[in-house]
C-alpha cells in the first residue's frame, strides 16, 4: 500500500518521518495529519511514535534504524532518548553514536538485512550499526552522491535508487543488497528519493506531489500493490518491471 | 568479517544510462539528467518566460521621429531596425534573467501604434536541462512629445543668438553661407532659423552652440562679432544666474565683383596697389585685384576692421559692354590674363558710337562680340570720400571702364537646371512678403545660381545635387531651343551689334559651347531629406 502525504505543506516526507518493519517514527507538527496518515496504516500493527530529536522535527535524517535497532545522533536529548525506549518495543535496540556526520538517516541507508553507509563515516560507527542494525555494512555511493541515505530509499522487498545511477551501479549495489533496484523519482520528477519517501515491506509514503507513474514504479519496486503483498509475488507487473527496469 | 575488505566486482567500460519512467506521462526516458521528467513534460510545467512582460509602452516623439530610450535619451530608429530591437528588448523587465537566443519584428501596420516582437529565449530549467521558449510581445507606441522638441516649439526658450547682417541690397551672400553651412552642416544644433532685414538670426538652446556657430562663420567668411548678455533670473543664495547670449555677426559689406575704392595709403601698406580695385573672391579675407596690373592683395579681416570700406559700386550698377576688339598684352595671374579691349556700351550702339579702350583682367574669355559687364566710371558720380581723394589727386588713374565679368546670353529664368542646391527650412518674419520682396528674393537667388555656373573656384565650395525631378535629355534640347529664341530677342535689341555677334559666336564654335555648364559627375546624387527640407 503505498500513500501520499504531506507535512506542513513539504512534500519530503522522508525528512519528517522514519518508517521501519517494527516501529515508525513521526515528527510533531502543528496538526496531527501527518501523524494520521500513518495512524490509519499502521495503529493496530506497530508502534508510532511522535517524537522530536534533538528539538527539531527533522526525524527522518537524523536517526537510522530497521526492525532491529534504532540509530540516534548525540545530539538526542535524554528525555527524548527515554521517551523513544517507553514508545518501541523492547526487542529494538537503541543506540545514541558519536559521529561527525550526525543526519544519520542522510548517511545511512538500511534494510533487515544489509546496510549502505556514506564512505566517510568512521570505523566504530561501522561496528555500531552492524551490530545494533544486525546488518553487514557496505560504504557506497550511489551515482557518484555520497549521501546514500537520501538517494537511496530501501525494504527487504526493493530499493529505488537515484534516476542517474546507471545500469552497472545499479547491478552492483542490488548485488550487494540482494534486492531488486530500479532507477526512479518521487515528488513529480525530485531525485532525493530517500527524503522524499518513506517504505517498509508493506507500505510506503510519498509526498503529495508524487505522480500515478511515480507511485506505480514504487509499488512495483517494493511489492506494494493490490495483490502484490506476500500472497501473491508473482504479479504480471513485477515481471515486466523487474525486467525492463532491473 | 573485515568490512573494508569487501571486493566490490570492478565494472569496466562505458555506464550504461539507466532508463527511468518520466514522471508526469510515464515515457521511458533517459535518466542520466538526474531529472525524472521528459522533456516535453519540463516544458509543459515549466513556463522559463514566467516574469518577462508580454506588454510594454514605448515612447515616440513625433516632432523629430525618435524614441524614448529610458531614461531620458532620445535615438533615432528606423522601423524593424536593430536599433529598434535592441530598444524594445531593453524595454522589457526580466529578460536580463535569461538567454536570448533571437528576436525579431512581426509585421504590423504602422498606423496600428503595436510593435510585435519575437523573441526565443534560453533558460536552464531544472539542472542541466535547457529550455528553450518563444513568445511575442506587443509594444503600444505611445506618443510622447520630447523635451526638445517641446523646446523648439516653444517660444523664446532659445539661450543664445546669432545675428548675422549683411548690409547690402542683396542676399547673395546669404545664399551662398547657406550652401556653405548645409554643406559643413553647421546649422545641426540650432533651434530656429529666422529671416530678418538684412540677415538672419540663429537660436540656439545652449551658449556652446552660438559660440560654435560664430566660430565656423569666422572662418569661411570676413565677420566682425560683439557679444552681449541679458540676465534672465538670479539666486542670490546660490549666486547661480542664467542668461541670454546675443552675438550680434556683421559681414563685411563688401562681395564678389564689387568693385571698391580704398584709401590712398591703405593701398600704398598693401603692396602700392592701385586703390581703385575689383572684389575678385571672398574666402575668410577679402580678395582684392587691379584690373589694370593684375596686382592682387588680400585684405584681413583684422586689417579691414581697421579701416572699414565699403564698396563703390555693386553688382547692380554694372552695364552691359559689347567687346569689339580684345588683344591680349602677355602677362597673367591664375585665369586672369592681362588685356586690352575696345568695349562699346550695348544700350549705346544704336544711337553713337562711342567706344572705349580699356584695360581688362578678363583676357582669357573674351572674344571680340561677347557681351561683358563692367562698371562706367566716366561720367558717374560717386558719393565716397576715398573716392573723391583719388579723383583729386590722381584723375588719371581712373579708367572710363572697368570690366567685371563676362555675360552670357541666356532666358531670363533658367528652371531647367540639370542641378540644384538643398535649401534651408527657415521662418520667415510675420508680415507675408510682398510681391516685390519676392521677386527680388527670386532675382538674387537666379543671380547666385548663375555665380555658381561661371565660377567652378566658388562651385569647389558648395554641395550641388543631381536635379532628378526631370528628364535630363528633353531639358537640354528644350534648353537649346529656347537659348535660340533669346539669342534673337537679343539680337533685335542690340540691333547693329548683330553682325559681329553671331560672327563672333560663330568664331568659337556653336551656340550652346558658350555657356557654361556643370558637369554631371561634379553633381552629387540626390538623397531624400532634401524633398523634406525643400
Amino acid at each position: 500500500m503505498a500513500v501520499r502525504a504531506q507535512f506542513e505543506n513539504s512534500n519530503e516526507v522522508g525528512v519528517f518521518a522514519t518508517l521501519t518493519n517494527s516501529y515508525a517514527l513521526v515528527a510533531t507538527g502543528g496538526s496531527m495529519n501527518f501523524y494520521s496518515v500513518f495512524e490509519a496504516e499502521l495503529a493496530d500493527v506497530i508502534p508510532i511514535c511522535h517524537t522530536t530529536i534533538a528539538g527539531t522535527r527533522i526525524v527522518g535524517r537524523l536517526t537510522a534504524g530497521n526492525r532491529n535497532g534504532l540509530l540516534l545522533p548525540t545530539s538526542t536529548t535524554d528525555q527524548e532518548l527515554q521517551h523513544l525506549r517507553n514508545s518501541i518495543p523492547e526487542t529494538v535496540k537503541i543506540q545514541r553514536i558519536e559521529e561527525r556526520l550526525s543526519a544519520l538517516g542522510n548517511v545511512i541507508c538500511a534494510n533487515d538485512h544489509v546496510a549502505l553507509v556514506h564512505p566517510d563515516i568512521e570505523r566504530e560507527t561501522e561496528e555500531i550499526i552492524a551490530d545494533v542494525l544486525g546488518v553487514e555494512v557496505f560504504r557506497q555511493t550511489i551515482s557518484e552522491n555520497v549521501l546514500v541515505g537520501s538517494y537511496c530509499s530501501l525494504s527487504n522487498q526493493g530499493g529505488i535508487v537515484h534516476p542517474k545511477t546507471s545500469i552497472q551501479d545499479q547491478d552492483e549495489l542490488s548485488s550487494l543488497l540482494q534486492v531488486p533496484l530500479v532507477a526512479g523519482s518521487v515528488n513529480r520528477g525530485s531525485p532525493v528519493v530517500g527524503a522524499g519517501m518513506v517504505v517498509n515491506d508493506w507500505m510506503a509514503v510519498t509526498g503529495l506531489d508524487t505522480t500515478a507513474t511515480e507511485l506505480s514504479v514504487v509499488e512495483s519496486v517494493f511489492k506494494l500493490g493490490e495483490g502484490m503483498g506476500p500472497s501473491n509475488l508473482a504479479g504480471g507487473l513485477r515481471d515486466s518491471l523487474v525486467e525492463t527496469w532491473y | 568479517m573485515d568490512l573494508d575488505t569487501v571486493q566490490l566486482p570492478i565494472t569496466t567500460g562505458k555506464a550504461t544510462i539507466a532508463t527511468v519512467l518520466c514522471a508526469t506521462c510515464g515515457a521511458p526516458i533517459d535518466g542520466s539528467t538526474g531529472v525524472a521528467m521528459c522533456y516535453d513534460c519540463i516544458k509543459l510545467n515549466v513556463d522559463i518566460s514566467d516574469g518577462i512582460q508580454r506588454e510594454a509602452t514605448i515612447h515616440f516623439c513625433r516632432g523629430c521621429d525618435r524614441w524614448l530610450q529610458p531614461p531620458s535619451q532620445w535615438v533615432s530608429a528606423a522601423p524593424e531596425s536593430r536599433e529598434l530591437l535592441a530598444l524594445c528588448l531593453r524595454k522589457l523587465r526580466g529578460l536580463a534573467k535569461v538567454r536570448i537566443i533571437d528576436a525579431s519584428f512581426i509585421w504590423t501596420e504602422p498606423h496600428s501604434k503595436r510593435i510585435r516582437v519575437k523573441i526565443t529565449i534560453q533558460q536552464e530549467a531544472f539542472q542541466s536541462t535547457i529550455l528553450q521558449q518563444s513568445f511575442e510581445v506587443e509594444y503600444v507606441v505611445a506618443y510622447h512629445q520630447c523635451p526638445d522638441c517641446a523646446k523648439s516649439f516653444t517660444a523664446n526658450t532659445w539661450r543664445a543668438c546669432v545675428q548675422v547682417r549683411q548690409k547690402v541690397p542683396h542676399k547673395r551672400t546669404f545664399l551662398y553661407l547657406e550652401q556653405l553651412i548645409l554643406k559643413h552642416n553647421a546649422h545641426k544644433d540650432t533651434i530656429n532659423i529666422r529671416e530678418v532685414k538684412d540677415g538672419l538670426d540663429f537660436y540656439y538652446s545652449q551658449r556652446n552652440h552660438a559660440t560654435k556657430m560664430v566660430d565656423f562663420l569666422g572662418a569661411v567668411v570676413p565677420i566682425t562679432s560683439k557679444k552681449s548678455s541679458e540676465l534672465i533670473s538670479t539666486d542670490i543664495h546660490t549666486s547661480t544666474k542664467s542668461y541670454k547670449f546675443t552675438y550680434s555677426v556683421e559681414l563685411v559689406p563688401i562681395c564678389k565683383d564689387d568693385l571698391a575704392c580704398i584709401s590712398i595709403k591703405m593701398a600704398r601698406s598693401l603692396g602700392n596697389i592701385s586703390p581703385l580695385l575689383l572684389c575678385t573672391r571672398i574666402g575668410n579675407s577679402i580678395h582684392l585685384t587691379d584690373p589694370g596690373t593684375l596686382q592682387v592683395t588680400d585684405v584681413q579681416t583684422s586689417v579691414y576692421w581697421r579701416a572699414p570700406f565699403s564698396s563703390l559700386a555693386d553688382v547692380q550698377e554694372l552695364v552691359e559692354f559689347i567687346v569689339l576688339d580684345i588683344e591680349p598684352l602677355g602677362p597673367t595671374h591664375g585665369r586672369f590674363v592681362l588685356a586690352d579691349a575696345q568695349v562699346a556700351r550695348a544700350s549705346d550702339m544704336v544711337s553713337n558710337t562711342q567706344s572705349y579702350l580699356v584695360r581688362t583682367h578678363l583676357g582669357g574669355i573674351l572674344h571680340p562680340g561677347d557681351s561683358v559687364l563692367g562698371y562706367h566710371l566716366s561720367g558717374a558720380n560717386f558719393n565716397n570720400p576715398q573716392y573723391e581723394d583719388l579723383e583729386r589727386t590722381a584723375p588719371g588713374q581712373i579708367p572710363d571702364v572697368i570690366l567685371v565679368k563676362k555675360s552670357y546670353p541666356r532666358k531670363k529664368k533658367n528652371r531647367n537646371r540639370s542641378w540644384r542646391l538643398k535649401r534651408m527650412a527657415r521662418e520667415e518674419s510675420d508680415m507675408l512678403p510682398r510681391k516685390q520682396d519676392l521677386e527680388r528674393a527670386e532675382r538674387d537667388y537666379e543671380m547666385f545660381l548663375r555665380d555658381v555656373e561661371e565660377d567652378t573656384e566658388l562651385r569647389a565650395s558648395l554641395a550641388l545635387y543631381k536635379n532628378t525631378k526631370k528628364n535630363p535629355p528633353t531639358t537640354e534640347r528644350m534648353e537649346g531651343v529656347e537659348m535660340e529664341s533669346v539669342r534673337e530677342e537679343g539680337g533685335a535689341e542690340v540691333g547693329s551689334g548683330v553682325e559681329q555677334d553671331t560672327e563672333g559666336g560663330g568664331g568659337h564654335g556653336g551656340d550652346d559651347g558658350d555657356l557654361p555648364e556643370i558637369a554631371l559627375d561634379e553633381l552629387l546624387d540626390e538623397f531624400e531629406e532634401m524633398h523634406v527640407q525643400d
